[in-house]
């Protein structure tokens, strides 16, 4: 067969397999949150179930053009991500579609889901909406001023801006992971990290009991369905990002499954433990420590 | 220390009007100075009729309802005293969560209403908005007995009798209160119903759009919306 | 307190006094000087806070009974002004620059009573009752029930008894 075709339908049964992965996750996560306050929680196989009936809806209205590509841009924004990042470390058929200079691309998908979603939410003119993308483009510019400084301070580090050639760097053993010889970098990106992941304390953009839902409070049926996928990738691939980066990447798949939930766990553990925090709040909380920590890191290693 | 209280500006009075300020017709100067025509009922509402959703015929449909029993999200709206019975039951000692029941904020992501307790017509037409906003298939749940026949408000001058007269009822949870172990069971009865393909409420309920929304504007009296909300 | 009821007494015409409690009093005043006494108890004997505004259909008399309750939060007393007005043409003077949160009892009377308050904000507006088009429904001659068997659909099988009959037939069987 065709190298392109066949490298093709590899990332696709990769993409399949990070999907249901995080929706395990996602489910994981709530059954443990669940336990945390003495219920038993959702069945482990709820968001298959949520994401069928979601897709069975009928659709009810539309606000236009836009509010139907907001969640395709979303989509887009979790799948990007995933195209470029490679997942297996030394695979040829799960390194998807890496080159060299990826991680600045991966930079930027990480915004455009969020920007698609800003644009699409507005166009659903609910005011709530607004409230929750105002906020949340708010909230991201600064998560990604400690989480820019981190990747600058591992790309001058390494002297790559290739994923694959991080992780080749970090193959030497436990003690040549990043997260040991340049732990200022890593803790930045693991606090700015907690805000991309949108728990609490920074879900204030979506805040269930404030501001209804935030952006998709239009959003229901095949459009909901989209963004819940989205969240799946997305999730599964940021954390297979950090592993990557500060981790020692990943060389099969129970490395990967292991490694990806435990970052994830890492931010649902800070949130079942700490409230909720303003919007100026957490402008002002990732402008300090994280960045000064981001700072430190590049000085360091220039 | 004495507050100074002035007297405020003595208010407009207003001629009764149904329709809301913002919705008013009115000419409005657009940035380059020309005069545009706003009418925002007809402008800003849709006012097509809704149509059936397709019932799919075997499998298909038989999984979709399974689909559609085990995830059922419930509007977060209290309108009587019914409304402080749900709450508990995202407790553990109730723990809805289980049986595939979850709470979503706004009626855009749920598929199950349940009417909590008494109906006074101004809560009545919120409800009628949000229940139309709801995709199909959508559910209602009346619990109590002010939802069967008015319970203890039979005979006040603002409170409906019969919600079935207004709304399509799936499943009726009597008593006053029911138990949150009664809405349990209600949700028990409501997926039996739904698996066995017989919850199609939301379709009766638009094949006999004329005869609700003439009941419905019988009661009320400012009918400031479109005939449907989509 | 007695002090105070002294105080207004010397000022005003009370023409019914009812004590209730040590902290409580009702003072009945005619309505041209309602007005003046909630402004003095507010302003001179420290009955800052309103309580709430309420009235009563007193249909046989042909009047209605406004009670406006002020509470002293220091001395953790209160004093009932009522006052009966005209059951036709039911008006009050609006005391919103005293209270802005009377606003809304106004209001409220307004729509159940039909006691109208000229000048007061949003009066004419709908509080609870959108578009009713009846008697205000707190008026003792609307028949509630006639109305909601006429408007509400009844549902057909509804049974009344009276409590106390009916538990004593069904306790106590053979008495």
């Amino acid at each position: 067969m065709d190298y392109s075709i066949t490298k093709f339908l590899w990332t696709l049964l990769g993409l399949f397999i990070v999907t249901n992965w995080g929706m395990l996750m996602s489910s994981t996560i709530r059954r443990i949150g669940a336990r945390v306050s003495g219920r038993i929680g959702i069945p482990w196989y709820q968001p298959w179930v949520d994401l069928t009936k979601l897709y069975s809806l009928k659709s009810q209205v539309s606000h236009g053009t836009m509010f139907y590509l907001g969640p395709v841009f979303r989509l887009m924004g979790g799948v990007g991500l995933f195209l470029f990042l490679p997942m297996i470390f030394g695979s040829w058929h799960w390194s998807n579609y890496s080159f060299s200079g990826d991680l600045v691309l991966i930079l930027y998908f990480q915004l455009f889901g969020m920007l698609g979603m800003a644009l699409g939410a507005g166009e659903g003119g609910h005011p709530y909406s607004t409230i929750g993308v105002s906020r949340g483009l708010a909230q991201f510019t600064t998560i990604e001023v400690p989480m820019t400084l981190a990747v600058i301070s591992i790309a001058i580090q390494y002297h790559t801006l290739s994923i694959s050639q991080i992780v080749a760097a970090q193959q030497g053993g436990f003690f040549t992971w990043t997260v040991w010889t340049n732990p200022f970098a890593t803790g930045a990106a693991m606090l700015s990290l907690l805000g991309a992941f949108g728990h609490s304390p920074f879900n204030l953009i979506q805040a269930p009991n404030e501001i209804p839902i935030g952006p998709p409070t239009e959003y229901h049926g095949v459009f909901l369905g989209f963004l819940r996928t989205n969240n799946a990738i997305l999730h599964v691939a940021e954390a297979a990002l950090f592993m990557n980066l500060f981790f020692g990447g990943a060389t099969n798949w129970i490395e990967l499954i292991v490694k990806t939930f435990l970052i994830y766990f890492w931010s649902v553990f800070v949130g079942m433990v700490f409230p909720r925090f303003r919007i100026e709040q957490s402008v002002r909380w990732f402008l300090k420590i994280p960045t000064l920590l981001g700072i430190l890191a590049i000085v360091i290693f220039l | 220390m004495e507050k100074e209280n002035k007297p405020q500006d003595i208010p407009v009075v207003k001629t009764k009007n149904f329709i809301a300020p913002e919705n008013e017709k009115r000419t409005v100067t657009a940035p380059d100075g020309s005069l545009i025509e706003v009418d925002p009922i007809n402008d800003y509402f849709c006012q097509e009729r809704p149509e059936e959703y397709k019932v799919k015929s075997g499998a298909v449909e038989k999984f979709l309802n399974w689909a559609r029993a085990e995830s059922l999200w419930v509007l977060g709206f209290g309108t009587g005293c019914g409304s402080i019975e749900i709450p508990p039951l995202v407790t553990p000692r109730f723990d809805m969560y289980r049986y595939g029941v979850q709470m979503r904020p706004t009626p855009r992501q749920s598929n199950v209403f349940i009417i909590s307790g008494y109906l006074s017509v101004k809560t009545l037409k919120r409800a009628i908005r949000s229940y139309e906003q709801m995709p199909s298939p959508k559910y209602v749940i009346g619990l109590g007995s002010c939802t069967i026949n008015g319970g203890m408000y039979w005979d006040s001058y603002n409170t409906i009798n019969r919600l079935d007269h207004y709304l399509p009822v799936d499943v009726y949870i009597a008593g006053c209160m029911p138990r949150p172990e009664a809405l349990l069971a209600g949700f028990a009865k409501l997926k039996e119903l739904i698996k066995a393909g017989k919850a199609e409420k939301a379709n009766e309920y638009i094949r006999n759009l004329d005869w609700y929304k003439a009941n419905q504007k019988k009661i009320i009296k400012d009918w400031n919306m479109p005939d449907y909300n989509w | 307190m007695q002090q105070i009821i002294q105080d207004i007494e010397s000022r005003f015409t009370i023409t019914d006094k009812e004590t209730r409690r040590n902290d409580l009093c009702f003072l009945t005043v005619d309505k041209l000087q309602a007005i003046s006494l909630v402004t003095y108890l507010r302003d001179y004997q420290g009955y800052a806070s309103l309580t709430l505004l309420t009235a009563v259909d007193w249909i046989e008399e042909g009047n209605f009974q406004l009670t406006y309750l002020l509470n002293n939060p220091s001395t953790r007393t209160e004093i009932g002004v009522r006052t009966m007005i005209d059951r036709e043409n039911a008006t009050m003077e609006s005391t919103h620059h005293l209270w802005e949160n009377i606003q809304t009892y106004q209001r409220e009377l307004k729509e159940m009573f039909g006691i109208d308050f000229p000048g007061s904000p949003r009066i004419d507006e709908d509080f609870i009752l959108e578009g009713w088009d009846n008697i205000p429904p707190y008026r003792r001659d609307f028949d509630t029930k006639k109305y909601s068997e006429e408007t509400y659909f009844p549902r057909p099988g509804r049974e009344t008894n009276d409590p106390s009959t009916y538990m004593k037939s069904k306790l106590y069987p053979n008495d």
